[in-house]
């Protein structure tokens, strides 16, 4: 990889997170509008970076644990400014970009050893592991959200209001974009899950393998689910919601980490 | 050039004084006109708000103690008599003025510190005495910077964030639970006038329904048409607790309005939903208990005075930097003062050098008689390319000083050794 490439993608991401930061505490629009702009700049750098990976094993990125991480990154910053447009709400960067600019940098350490040229899978494998981390990358984002949210919530009920507290995203926002990020991360799996098992059953003559990843992301997609549905009650708005957003993504951490390195036998690293 | 100001505000004049020397935009164009035709001024503008009654102006260049005379014209055409401003009236100077007029569009010569209404007052007078023809390149200069100085302030500094009353701390904790209040529905229990403020500022924010519950249904009635709300009966109060966002109680009783019991009740029924209570009432109109409940924001007088005083603090605490915004365009001002009359100072310089060069050549050349009139040109030439190097080469060097203070005193040096004064030659 040309190392400027990946030093300018790190610049680019640093800077928007100390330019949202900027933005969340000095109340700065056009320190605002500026950290928009330069994580733009890192997503495309980032493409490019991904782009030079995979010419350089001859596969999708994700063939291993690092550019799977390096993907969710690119999509989880994607997301994230897809829905900042959106809502038109800058605050929430400050609490994003720490985590892009974290996958980003744990996936190029030097893992040691070369990565290997990978079977070919075709652009429904691509498909389907690339909407399966999009779905990783907006319930990261809404868990970042209903942590938010708990954190304001708990201000406002103790009534200490530190400075900060007058610039993150209304309650009711918080919430909305919240589930927005669950919407997008379900939509994004249901299409990753069909398009698996289609690729399976092309593959294989039939649709289910018993692996355990397919039985925990059918719970992941139960547990949002949930969330979803109990959120259309008043009675579970508010925090209760936003902490099951906050419990939901430990199914999700467990799934791309622990059945993904030690319990799945088709999923390694997505 | 230089640059007077004279006014009255809060800190020198009571409200009376001040209500006497204001100006409406009419009074203001009309004194604008006056002190032009008289002479006093050159160029002229009138800020006049509910706090401050200020004149600034540039007199002509052969004017001295302009700021007695813009006093005169003060008193006269309110009809007051002078003594009646004793002691209220300040003036100021050159810099002075300049870092005043750049104070109050920063906020910080407001009663309440860092408030942003004057900005746009600020720019309202600009606005008035730029089209009636009244402000000239001066006064322009340094409004433009007052104007950007306010919009620097608040865009880099806190000063004007976070709410400074208990109604707008009100309204501003509703907005951090529901975002924009369009939409959303606000009761007032009792007709207090805190409550009443509260719902004004809300209106303001574009509230969409306001609901009033009074014990005296005619004093609920003459409140709810004063907020354009609707009037509900203190009898249906469990009822009427089912539909607003946000409760704002000022009711003057001594037991509490609102049980834990009675919101658990009325938050059941409206399915939980998020519920905002505001209890201006002292003794407390809400039980503190009900703030536990799920969804439940309670606060309290006392919760809502101590926001105002913690960001009184924090806009105190903003000074420093407003301050050194101030600074850093007072500076600029000066040095585009400074460059103007630069140019201006040279040119008096070499007008009155040639004039006595001139002089002097007449007076010499006259005893020479044998010399031709080619000879007494090519003087002429030689003289007066002697003056430009040997002096106005030298004084053009100030033009090009960087450092501010050094050209502002060298320019004093230069108009004292020529006796460059105001007048004109």
């Amino acid at each position: 990889m040309h190392s400027y490439l990946f030093l300018l993608t790190i610049g680019a991401y640093a800077a928007s997170l100390v330019l949202y930061l900027v933005h969340l505490y000095g109340d700065r629009r056009l320190a605002g509008q500026l950290a928009s702009f330069s994580l733009a700049i890192g997503l495309v750098l980032h493409y490019l970076v991904l782009m030079e990976r995979s010419h350089q094993i001859h596969a999708v990125p994700y063939e291993d644990l690092y550019g799977s991480m390096s993907l969710f990154g690119w999509l989880l910053a994607l997301t994230y400014l897809g829905l900042e447009l959106w809502h038109r709400q800058r605050s929430v960067g400050a609490f994003v970009a720490p985590f892009v600019l974290a996958l980003f940098l744990a996936a190029h350490i030097p893992s040691g050893s070369a990565p290997h040229a990978p079977p070919a899978h075709g652009p429904l494998f691509a498909f389907h592991v690339t909407l399966s981390i999009l779905a990783y990358a907006a319930f990261a984002i809404s868990f970042v959200l209903s942590g938010i949210f708990l954190v304001q919530d708990r201000f406002l009920r103790g009534r200490k209001l530190a400075p900060v507290f007058w610039r993150f995203p209304p309650l009711e926002l918080l919430e909305r974009m919240s589930r927005s990020s669950v919407w997008i991360g379900l939509g994004s799996m249901v299409v990753g899950i069909v398009s698996g098992y289609v690729w399976v059953h092309r593959l294989t003559g039939t649709i289910w393998n018993p692996d355990v990843k397919n039985v925990v992301t059918l719970l992941v997609f139960g547990v949002y689910g949930a969330y979803i549905l109990l959120g259309r009650s008043a009675a579970w708005r508010g925090a209760r919601a936003s902490a099951l957003c906050v419990f939901n993504f430990v199914f999700v951490m467990l799934s791309y980490t622990v059945v993904n390195l030690y319990l799945s036998h088709y999923h390694r690293y997505f | 050039m230089e640059i007077v100001l004279i006014g009255v505000n809060h800190r020198t004049a009571s409200v009376e004084v001040r209500e006497r020397v204001a100006f409406n935009p009419e009074q203001a164009c009309r004194a604008a006109d006056e002190l032009r035709s008289r002479g006093i001024l050159e160029e002229t503008l009138v800020l006049s708000t509910c706090n401050r009654s200020e004149l600034y102006g540039v007199p002509p260049e052969t004017q001295t103690d302009s700021a007695s005379k813009m006093e005169g014209f003060l008193t006269s055409f309110h009809r007051m008599r002078p003594e009646e401003l004793n002691g209220s009236l300040y003036r100021h100077h050159d810099a002075d003025a300049v870092r005043h007029l750049f104070r109050v569009a920063a906020g910080l010569d407001s009663l309440l510190l860092g408030e942003a209404e004057i900005l746009g007052q600020v720019r309202e007078a600009y606005r008035l005495g730029l089209e009636h023809g009244a402000t000239g390149p001066v006064l322009n200069r340094m409004f433009q910077g007052a104007l950007e100085v306010g919009k620097r302030v608040r865009a880099e500094t806190e000063i004007g964030a976070r709410p400074m009353s208990v109604a707008t701390a009100g309204v501003k904790l509703a907005e951090r639970i529901f975002g924009k209040l369009r939409g959303h529905t606000a009761l007032i229990l009792g007709a207090g006038s805190m409550g009443e403020q509260v719902v004004e500022q809300m209106r303001v924010r574009g509230i969409a329904r306001v609901l009033v519950a009074n014990r005296s249904r005619e004093r609920g009635e003459e409140l709810a048409r004063r907020v354009s709300g609707e009037c509900v009966s203190w009898e249906n109060l469990d009822r009427a607790l089912e539909w607003p966002n946000i409760l704002i109680s000022s009711v003057g009783a001594d037991e509490r309005v609102l049980t834990r019991a009675r919101i658990e009740k009325a938050m059941a029924a409206r399915g939980n939903r998020a519920l905002f209570l505001i209890d201006l009432g002292v003794p407390r109109n809400i039980e503190a208990e009900a703030g536990e409940l799920y969804n439940v924001y309670l606060y309290n007088i006392d919760d809502l005075s101590e926001i105002v005083e913690q960001n009184k603090t924090a806009r105190a605490s903003e000074v420093p930097q407003v301050e050194a915004i101030v600074e850093e365009h007072v500076e600029k001002f000066q040095s585009w003062q400074a460059s103007l009359e630069v140019t201006w100072l040279l040119e008096m310089l070499r007008e009155k050098l040639h004039g006595e060069r001139e002089a002097f050549l007449k007076e010499r050349l006259a005893a020479m008689t044998h010399l031709s009139a080619e000879d007494r040109e090519r003087f002429g030439q030689i003289t007066e390319e002697l003056l430009e190097r040997l002096v106005v080469s030298h004084a053009e060097r100030i033009r090009a000083d960087r450092e501010l203070r050094r050209k502002l005193q060298n320019l004093e040096a230069l108009r004292d050794l020529f006796q460059l004064s105001r007048e004109k030659h």
